[in-house]
């Protein structure tokens, strides 16, 4: 499927992976390759592995690597604790952001950013240098300033989350982003200006990997790629058109896949 | 919010306070009578009413029983097996910090509380109580300007008899409890505290309690008056040095503000807390309370508490004056085999008080760590209120939280509300902050800053950043 030639290397390589949480088989040999400039869908079921495999991607702990490899810029990183992959410029967008009570937004960024930079060889920003970045930053998700004075997710709309989280991004300015249903629970309005955030914040450098349901994120965003995963595989792979095509028949007609393999 | 890099430098130092002094002291022979009681009045040239105060309460504390009420457990303490009086050897009357022994000088400098006029704190006062007795007091004459006097209490006691004569023992009797008796039999040192009519204390006042020896066992006794209209902020830290044996601390504060005076009572304590084993660490025997005499006045305790084997305490207020209010904001934090049995009482006497309690307990390790609090609601407290909370932070599956809120009223016409939750830090909410590159240790501190935010930001700003240190480096490997 991956023709086209590729001039620069890729920034992840997910190679036969397979997983397991208390030893219970999650991922059964995923492959995936991402290079700069390209935007991948992941589509499937709940439950098919979609969010797992974000997960074990950006580190979490419950989760076994049983085999395979995950490499990010050539470098093997299955051991790496989920904050060097962080600082190294991965980024999950999550599904269901997690509420920190009693730790301001804002500190909580700055922190977070300041471990990023500190990676890069940047220098550190004081509360000041950082109010200016944010500032500019909150813009990109049409934030008010007033989130960054609240601890950190906590009586949040679902779309304020959202959005929260592509704040982040924006001011991780991550190498590759994995969204994981970023566009679940938002109205109109709110997809507008997240994925728009996430237009500006993406470049030729820099990968996304989208995890959806719905055609509708990815009419703002069009996908290079789109995978349909199920029951812990990938069992398609196409272009844009593909979205459409599940779109139409549902997810049923994807079961055809699995029986022919 | 505190500087990130400080915690982090902090997170893999040992207990740092727990050098020993070496230096030579005076101290009595081990064992309480009526002789050593007698010996200590004696030694610090006190006044009849004062020696007869002791004796009175000796007479009281041997007529009473150890109180075993509170969720602890240790080994019984044996009070004959205690050196009741001990000071480093220094010349009998010193005029100025020049003549203080320069290893006093030097162990204050360690802890980070600098005495001498070239290096002291600026806008605090330090009054430095070492073992039995207290070492230097700074910013004296500063303070006299305004009428403050702040000073040992045995100097109190020389300068100023009549304050203590008629404040002495007036919030807490001697008779109050076991500990309480014990303390007023053999006080040794602590702060006097006195704020005159209409002023604001210009600086924060500071007593620093550093325990040396091993086996003698600390007995300080505070005492703050707050006449009309005054206001004042006390900060109080503590350290000791690593014993493998356990010290006993029992100490007495009376805090008593009149007519629109307020007082504001802030502690660290980082007593030595034993081992991992729990072996050594200070007993930590506590009765702390404040009277609000006046109209309008406030008292406010806050505390941070980390260290000691066994902490017991609960300050308090009596809530006399119209229109009086009470504060407790409290931080407990326990780690490896700590216990601590803290919380406080608020005693609404007259009408339309208000008290408010904030109470945040974390326990990790397989420490034990219970709020205990009582609110009563006087006959004649009509109109009056409390609101109380009290939230429990659990930290591995070892630790264990308790609350016990005492509520008795006794006036329909009052409102209690109490709330109380306990959470745990869940892997998610790590993963989280991990996942934006943030270290794990790190993200503990950050949690547990953020589930302490409201208490913090009740504590003078440097006492913040260091109880946030505090509180990271307490937690040092309890997590995962």
């Amino acid at each position: 499927m991956q023709s086209k030639m590729k001039e620069s290397d890729p920034i992840l390589e997910v190679e036969n992976l397979s997983a397991s949480t208390d030893s219970l088989p999650i991922l059964k040999g995923v492959s995936l390759t991402v290079y700069p400039g390209e935007i991948h869908a992941i589509m499937g079921r709940n439950g098919c592995g979609k969010s797992t495999l974000s997960k074990i991607i950006a580190g979490h702990p419950s989760y076994n690597i049983t085999n395979g490899d995950i490499k990010f810029l050539g470098e093997n990183i299955n051991s790496l604790e989920p904050e060097e992959r962080s600082q190294s410029g991965i980024f999950l967008g999550f599904q269901y952001p997690i509420e920190i009570p009693g730790v301001s937004n804002l500190e909580f960024l700055r922190v977070s950013t300041n471990a990023r930079r500190k990676f890069l060889n940047k220098e550190e920003l004081d509360t000041f240098d950082f109010e200016e970045l944010v500032k500019e930053k909150l813009e990109i998700v049409q934030m008010d300033h007033a989130f960054l004075s609240r601890s950190v997710n906590q009586g949040f709309s679902g779309g304020e989350k959202k959005r929260n989280e592509i704040l982040q991004m924006a001011l991780l300015e991550p190498k590759i982003a994995i969204l994981d249903e970023t566009d679940s629970g938002l109205d109109i309005d709110a997809l507008r200006i997240v994925a728009s955030g996430i237009k500006k914040i993406s470049n030729a450098e820099t990968g996304i990997i989208l995890i959806t349901h719905y055609q509708r994120l990815l009419d703002e965003i069009k996908p290079n790629y789109v995978h349909v995963m199920s029951d812990g595989q990938i069992i398609k792979t196409g272009e844009s058109d593909l979205a459409l095509e599940l779109e139409e028949k549902g997810y049923e007609w994807t079961d055809n896949f699995i029986k022919k393999t | 919010m505190v500087n990130e890099n400080l915690v982090k430098d902090v997170v893999k130092e040992p207990y740092k306070y727990g050098f020993v002094t070496d230096i030579e002291t005076e101290k009595i022979e081990k064992g309480l009578n009526e002789n050593i009681i007698k010996l200590i009045s004696q030694k610090k040239e006190e006044p009849k009413f004062l020696l007869d105060f002791r004796l009175k309460a000796f007479k009281k504390w041997q007529k009473m029983k150890e109180p075993d009420w509170a969720a602890l457990g240790y080994k019984k303490i044996d009070y004959q097996d205690i050196i009741y009086y001990s000071a480093p050897k220094q010349k009998e009357k010193i005029s100025s910090l020049d003549e203080v022994d320069p290893k006093l000088l030097e162990t204050f400098d360690k802890l980070g509380i600098p005495l001498t006029e070239q290096k002291k704190l600026t806008n605090v006062a330090v009054d430095a109580v070492f073992d039995s007795v207290s070492i230097a007091t700074t910013f004296r004459e500063e303070l006299a300007e305004h009428g403050v006097i702040f000073c040992s209490i045995s100097e109190a006691v020389k300068n100023h008899p009549d304050l203590i004569e008629k404040y002495l023992g007036t919030v807490v009797p001697a008779s109050d409890n076991y500990f309480a008796a014990l303390n007023s039999a053999v006080f040794s040192d602590g702060s006097f505290v006195y704020i005159p009519k209409g002023v604001t204390c210009p600086m924060d006042l500071s007593s620093y309690f550093r325990i040396n020896s091993g086996d003698s066992g600390q007995f300080e006794r505070t005492l703050i008056i707050a006449e009309e209209s005054s206001s004042v902020s006390y900060l109080e830290g503590c350290t000791a040095p690593m014993f493998d044996t356990n010290t006993l601390h029992a100490a007495v504060v009376e805090l008593i503000a009149l007519d629109d005076a307020s007082i504001k009572y802030s502690t660290v304590q980082n007593w030595y807390a034993g081992d991992e084993e729990g072996i050594g660490g200070i007993f930590n025997f506590v009765t702390k309370r404040g009277k609000c005499l006046g109209k309008r006045s406030k008292i406010s305790w806050s505390q941070v508490e980390t260290g000691s084997a066994i902490t017991w305490k609960y300050p308090s207020c009596l809530l006399l004056g119209e229109e009086s209010v009470g504060e407790f904001y409290s931080v407990a934090l326990t780690n490896n085999l700590q216990q601590a049995d803290t919380g406080t009482k608020m005693i609404h006497i007259g009408p339309k008080t208000k008290s408010t309690i904030v109470s945040k307990g974390i326990s990790a390790g397989k420490s034990k760590n219970s709020y205990r609090g009582l609110v009563k609601m006087g006959t004649k407290a009509t109109g009056s209120r409390n609101y109380s909370q009290c939230d429990s932070m659990l930290i591995g599956d070892q630790a264990s939280a308790n609350t016990f809120p005492y509520i008795k009223s006794q006036q329909p016409n009052s409102e209690i509300e109490h709330e109380a939750s306990t959470c745990r830090i869940s892997e998610d909410q790590l993963f989280y902050l991990q996942s934006r590159g943030i270290e794990f240790e790190e993200a503990v501190s950050m949690m547990v800053s953020g589930f302490c935010r409201d208490v913090f930001n009740q504590l003078p700003m440097e006492f913040a950043a260091e109880a946030d240190k505090l509180l990271a480096l307490k937690l040092e490997g309890s997590v995962g």
